[in-house]
């Protein structure tokens, strides 16, 4: 078990009120965020998460589709599609993003000193910052050209409850 | 419904764009203009009032931080006024207020920039 379903496990999960899967096959272009944003936040909601976090899982997936939109493909790039898919399971949402395009190295682009970057007022790359500090879990599967996911996870958890284990 | 709107407002020196709908990577370029033709009317004193938002991204408060130097640097600010404590969290995390002159409402906002 890892640090993160300790804690969630801690925070007196709950389950979900069913489990499966929902996949949306998207063209990669911003006018489909609204879209996106709809169909991620109706899941959510449907689950049981609570208005907040409906919120930060909309805007992590917003987030992640915007940087696939932006960056992932040419104008030369034939298949620009992108697939949104949501598992539900015990105790969390996953949420993966998958695209065929150009990819990057996650390793390349570290947290931001808020402080510093804000200062410097670099436009840009706040995204990647907000994923990490809306969900629970982030991590990227990269493989430029072939296949390149974004996988993201949020615990339901019974906030009164955890609240009252805090 | 229009997915994102802005709307100016002039009072003596200062501008005020209410903007309302969703701001994401598809809208932001609305607001780019906007901020825009006030920057080329020589119109560096903003107030934006966030009262009608219903949603924000980093691609938003992208636009923000694209024209802040430019604004300030010619004596002018954006001030920004009316956000639902759900947008005002997004620029929470991202260390906004610390940067941003963010008021409670315009009134407040014209006052500041006093």
């Amino acid at each position: 078990m890892t640090n993160v379903d300790k804690k969630h496990k801690k925070a007196k999960s709950i389950r979900p009120k069913f489990e499966g899967e929902y996949k949306l096959r998207i063209p990669s272009a911003t006018d489909n965020l609204e879209l996106i944003r709809g169909f991620v936040a109706k899941v959510a909601e449907k689950v049981g998460f609570c208005p907040d976090d409906i919120g930060k899982i909309e805007l992590a997936c917003d987030e992640a589709c915007t940087n696939v939109m932006k960056h992932a493909y040419d104008k030369k790039s034939k298949n620009t599609s992108l697939d949104v898919l949501i598992k539900i399971d015990y105790q969390k949402l996953t949420l993966v993003v998958t695209d065929h395009g150009k990819g990057f190295n996650p390793n390349t682009i570290p947290m931001p000193n808020l402080k510093e970057y804000l200062a410097e007022l670099k436009v840009g790359g706040l995204g990647i910052y907000l994923m990490r500090t809306l969900m629970d879990e982030v991590d990227y599967d990269i493989k430029p050209g072939v296949q390149n996911r974004v996988r993201m996870v949020k615990y339901l958890i019974d906030r009164k409850k955890s609240e009252l284990v805090q | 419904m229009e997915n994102f709107t802005v709307n100016r407002t002039d009072k003596e020196d200062i501008s005020v764009l209410y903007i309302g709908g969703f701001l994401d990577a598809h809208t932001a370029p609305d607001l780019e203009n906007a901020i825009q033709n006030l920057i080329d009317g020589e119109r560096y004193k903003i107030i934006v009032n966030f009262n009608d938002l219903t949603y924000i991204s980093s691609a938003g408060l992208g636009v923000f931080m694209g024209y802040i130097e430019l604004i300030r640097n010619n004596d002018g600010d954006i001030k920004m006024s009316n956000m639902s404590p759900k947008i005002f969290r997004v620029f929470d995390l991202l260390g906004f207020p610390t940067l941003y002159d963010i008021v409670d409402d315009e009134i407040k906002a014209l006052e500041n920039f006093k």
